[in-house]
């Protein structure tokens, strides 16, 4: 892998551009892996590449049925926080946001994580307890959050309306300032190309048929459209898709998959200077470096695979955000698309070891799994190599759901999740 | 936005006046309390959550506010059938789904 830096720009600026090499190789697929892993988004290619890195474990397949980061990685509205209510996931999401911040450099890839601050506006009381108890709750895991007046949350975001008169005043914010944004593309190619030049193979266009098992009930290799694939070791990232493979080990997941839309606005000068989200108007917004509003909307109502979903989730998202930004209301939107995200019932991810032997799964992500990608994949390279959870991804498991120690924070009232 | 036929208004309505309802066919135990661990997760947590021909719930929310079934395809979105609550699940699908839902 050829470092990139200033003096390869300037080298190559002088011989035409011919020199650059591709950023991750397409091998055939071999007979046989020590470690497969299923979904190549980001948090998959994350996983292969601290197998390779961290743990020395570089004879790895990642096997993606589509294109590289095509699903959610490239579907989602790209904020990270960590400021979470319970300490099992205050644990894991800022172990995911310690390590967006120095990610562009590990990788020798600019990921361009922005840490523009993600603002969260209070709108009556209820809103004020809530996000109150959730700075507290963060502030004594040690994660950054503090309470601003109206007045402290327009001079940090200037187009906010605090007036009185307004639909839905703004009477307090919650404010991550080590929140923000990052380019979701560059993580997966990032990822990819750090994992590729170690020696791992990233195979696209191969999607998973079926997944093998020994008489023992061990895991032995994965069936594809490429034909089969030997591993004692598989681990499924596969996002919407998670609950098709499992069933094809035998293994029910407590997971729904349904639609979520985003859209992004034709692009304007910047106005929106860090992420804003409403829980109780139900919209969060934010402003792309290209200068286009980034709107995430809601999930349809049904179980879906369609990656498409109803035009009214748009149409009342933006609503909302009409409500809450009127300067918006005669902005043109571009673009909008939809995703499959697996939701668990407690809305926290499933990392875990399975009752099946080297099958392993990181799933149930819902809504919010963007912000996650490095941890993600830093403690399940873990748990795959070791064969074993690392203490921040343990109580993550899939027997929470018999056991009852569920993770709730749906129940925390993190709408936009 | 999905069009739905409610079974006993007998109508293809727009989507905005069901709420779904999950998943259907999935018998809640008369003796809860004597329901293993396994048993309960089962039927509280575990889903079948299909890429294809899905079993669900639906309730005509803002019409006759009644729970009934549908079978739709999770891939294409489209109806293939709905029937009352109460009904038993059907055995044979019927071969084109377009007819029976404009019947």
């Amino acid at each position: 892998m050829k470092k990139y830096s200033v003096f390869a720009i300037a080298r190559e600026a002088m011989r035409g551009h011919k020199g650059w090499e591709e950023q991750w190789s397409s091998p055939e697929p071999k007979k046989e892996y020590d470690v497969i892993i299923v979904g190549a988004g980001g948090h998959g290619l994350a996983t292969a590449y601290y197998l390779a890195t961290v743990h020395g474990i570089t004879n790895v397949a990642v096997l993606e049925k589509g294109w590289l980061g095509g699903g959610n990685t490239g579907r989602n509205t790209t904020i990270i926080r960590s400021n979470y209510l319970y300490d099992e996931s205050a644990g894991i999401y800022d172990h995911a946001l310690k390590l967006w911040d120095g990610l562009s450099q590990e990788l020798n890839y600019n990921v361009m994580y922005s840490a523009r601050g993600v603002m969260m506006l209070a709108h009556n009381v209820h809103d004020i307890q809530v996000l109150k108890r959730h700075v507290h709750a963060n502030r004594l895991n040690g994660i950054d959050n503090e309470w601003l007046t109206p007045e402290q949350a327009k001079e940090f975001c200037p187009p906010l309306n605090i007036s009185k008169q307004a639909r839905y005043p703004v009477v307090g914010a919650a404010l991550q300032r080590r929140g923000g944004t990052a380019r979701h593309d560059a993580v997966a190619w990032g990822y990819a190309r750090g994992a590729s030049a170690r020696g791992v193979h990233i195979i696209q266009n191969c999607e998973v048929t079926g997944v093998k098992r020994a008489p023992n009930g061990a895991v032995t290799g994965v069936d594809t459209t490429r034909g089969f694939i030997g591993a004692k070791k598989v681990g499924v990232v596969a996002a919407g898709h998670s609950s098709v493979i499992m069933n094809m080990a035998g293994v029910r997941m407590p997971l729904e998959s349904y639609p979520l839309q985003a859209l992004v606005s034709e692009p304007v000068k910047p106005v929106v200077p860090c992420v804003i989200m409403s829980n109780t108007v139900h919209a969060y917004i934010s402003q792309s470096d290209k200068g286009e509003l980034v709107i995430g909307a809601g999930t349809d109502q049904y179980v879906s695979y369609s990656q498409t979903g109803g035009l009214h989730i748009l149409q009342h998202t933006l609503d909302a955000i009409c409500e809450m930004f009127p300067i918006f209301t005669r902005m043109k939107m571009l673009r909008s698309w939809g995703g499959i995200v697996d939701v668990t019932p407690d809305r926290s991810p499933i990392l875990a070891k399975t009752p099946v032997p080297g099958l392993y799964v990181n799933c149930g992500w819902g809504t919010g799994g963007f912000k996650a990608t490095p941890g993600s994949g830093h403690v399940f390279a873990h748990t795959i190599a070791k064969d074993d959870p690392h203490p921040i991804n343990a109580p993550f498991t899939i027997e929470r759901f018999r056991t009852g120690r569920l993770i709730d924070e749906a129940a925390a009232a993190a709408v936009a999740h | 936005m999905l069009l739905i036929r409610c079974p006993y208004c007998e109508e293809e309505r727009p989507e905005l006046e069901f709420r779904n309802a999950g998943e259907a066919h999935i018998a809640r135990s008369t003796n809860m309390a004597g329901e293993s661990d396994d048993d309960f997760e089962k039927f509280f947590f575990i889903r079948s959550n299909p890429k294809g021909v899905i079993y669900e719930r639906w309730r005509h929310m803002h019409g006759c506010a009644r729970f009934f079934n549908a079978v739709r395809d999770t891939v294409t979105d489209k109806f293939i059938m709905t029937y009352k609550a109460g009904e038993p699940k059907p055995s044979k699908l019927p071969k084109n789904s377009n007819e029976v839902v404009a019947k």
